[in-house]
């Protein structure tokens, strides 16, 4: 089976991404839009364009049923999700093949059974991938909540086992502290949920974000390395690296090994990503999580691997087998991405969906500006922020920061506020600079006021 | 008679969420720093407070309906 005509069921940064690489493989692109993107870029790169819907994503780019009719109307033979919006629903799945189209990402099954907490953590387990160790079930007595806490080790999180939004959390470092914080989570437990019954699991206090990236065909798989992801707002990624320096040679050899075991035994097709917890005080690492999807940050892994993501998973998903073998793939230097949002970071990033009066884009050896814009661009206020990503690649990751500054100084929207002065903060960083940072640094950086003196600085 | 305007260009709501009643409804007392409706701008919800007092007339444009910058949302007299 080949694609002849793809149909991208997605919009901004990455419809244009998802064009560059199909017209590069020869296929003819077929571009979705809303109301409001009637004049995005990826519909002027696009060889024919289609109307969804109105600007409204449910009315439009969650429409399942406009999106079937506009790629049987358009003849074509195969639909890029991109991420975001349907990527991850297996009913768009199960529709697109039900319609005898072909879906450019892994099988239903496999995302729905990826896409549980529950039996991703049980196919993890069953490949032999490490997970953040934690009692089997519900815990109902103080007693066995220290025996459990004693066996995977101290600090441990109780949490209620019917809970979410963080109520009823509680960290021990002790079984003395455990002792004395488990009834309380308990009685809270009971009193927000109407179920005393807790969980125990290992605590992670400053994790680093890891997570892998892989590849297959429905048989084998491989891995392009690792990405650090650990400077998040609001649980929102906004600096991605590849590789993680934090990380020693066996340390990295085992946790892509440990991805492309899961890979394989759930016969992943398509491009995935495998998210893990990293513990530098234990130098330990535990599987959270897998995106079935292309990602935002995959361009860091093309800049140090070499490898089009993006062309070889439209590959796989048409029936090839992987062009290469993990022994083909190596990693070059060290890249960095930043995203560019249209926001204002310093009226704590309030949306700005201006109008793009003019634009520069930064150039040079080992500089990719991945976005969506052109001179006279309005801005639609109806998705989501982000413009556009700018990566660098480098030698060494300092090399690698020294030339983000440079790209960034280059780049030059006029007509709306970016993001960037929080990345031209973030680079002039000791700690940054450093790679002394977690999941939990950024956040407690912005309050301290870090951003306005040196985002006014730079 | 007042008017008020979207500060941003986004999706104009009457109403906190669609199980609440709309902020506002015709003859209520309108204090100023009232919030009489939201708009939805990239994902992050944003609100339009009255910047004068009087008594509310009427919304000038449909629940969940786009709006730019500038655009009459509501009376007041």
């Amino acid at each position: 089976m080949t694609i002849q005509r793809l149909f991208i069921a997605n919009r901004g940064e990455i419809a244009v991404r998802i064009i560059r690489a199909a017209q590069a493989l020869g296929i003819h692109t077929i571009q979705a839009h809303s109301e409001a993107d009637a004049d995005m870029l990826a519909v002027k790169l696009a060889d024919e364009a289609v109307l969804i819907g109105p600007a409204p994503a449910k009315d439009s780019y969650l429409n399942i049923a406009a999106i079937l009719n506009a790629a049987k109307d358009t003849g074509a033979d195969a639909i890029h999700p991109g991420y975001g919006f349907l990527s991850e629903s297996p009913t768009f799945v199960r529709a697109v093949e039900d319609a005898g189209l072909i879906f450019v990402g892994p099988s239903a099954d496999t995302i729905e059974r990826m896409g549980d907490k529950v039996a991703a953590r049980q196919a993890a387990e069953a490949a032999g991938v490490p997970v953040v160790p934690g009692s089997k079930g519900r815990v109902d007595t103080v007693a066995e909540a220290v025996a459990i806490a004693e066996e995977i080790g101290f600090p441990v999180m109780i949490k209620a086992a019917a809970g979410g939004g963080g109520r009823g959390i509680r960290v021990a470092t002790t079984a003395q502290e455990l002792k004395s914080l488990a009834p309380q989570a308990k009685a809270e437990a009971e009193a927000a949920f109407g179920d005393g019954g807790l969980y125990v699991e290992r605590a992670i206090l400053s994790p680093r974000h890891i997570e892998v990236q892989i590849l297959g065909d429905g048989e084998n798989a491989v891995h392009c390395f690792e990405r650090e992801c650990s400077l998040q707002r609001r649980r929102q990624k906004v600096w991605e690296e590849a590789g993680a320096d934090c990380l020693d040679e066996q340390t990295r050899a085992a946790l892509c090994a440990s991805a492309v075991a899961l890979a394989k035994a759930v016969n992943y097709r398509g491009a995935g990503t495998l998210e893990y917890l990293y513990d530098a005080a234990s130098n330990e690492f535990f599987f959270i999580e897998m995106n079935t999807r292309i990602q935002v940050e995959h361009p860091v892994t093309e800049m140090i691997t070499g490898v089009d993501l993006v062309a070889e998973m439209i590959k796989v998903c048409a029936g090839a087998k992987l062009s290469m073998t993990q022994d083909q793939i190596t990693r070059t230097g060290h890249a960095i991405e930043v995203r560019l949002c249209a926001e204002d970071p310093f009226m704590d990033f309030m949306p700005w969906p201006g109008q793009v009066k003019s634009l520069k884009i930064p150039t040079g050896e080992g500089v990719r500006f991945d976005h969506f814009l052109s001179e006279g661009y309005q801005i639609p206020p109806f998705y989501d922020s982000l413009l556009g990503k700018v990566i660098v690649h480098a030698e060494t990751r300092e090399a690698a920061i020294d030339k983000l500054v440079v790209a960034l100084t280059e780049l030059d929207i006029d007509g709306t506020k970016t993001t960037a002065p929080l990345h031209l903060a973030l680079a002039a960083d000791p700690d940054v600079r450093a790679g002394a940072f977690h999941t939990q640094w950024l956040e407690p950086w912005l309050e301290a006021g870090n951003l306005t003196a040196k985002g006014d600085a730079a | 008679m007042s008017d008020i305007q979207s500060p941003l260009p986004g999706t104009f709501y009457h109403q906190a969420s669609p199980e609440e009643p709309p902020f506002k409804v015709k003859g209520d007392a309108v204090a100023v720093g009232d919030v009489i409706g939201l708009v939805e701008v990239m994902k992050t919800f944003i609100q339009v407070n009255a910047e004068e007092a009087g008594t509310f007339v009427q919304y000038r444009v449909g629940n969940a309906t786009p709006v730019t910058a500038g655009d009459v949302v509501a009376e007041l007299e």
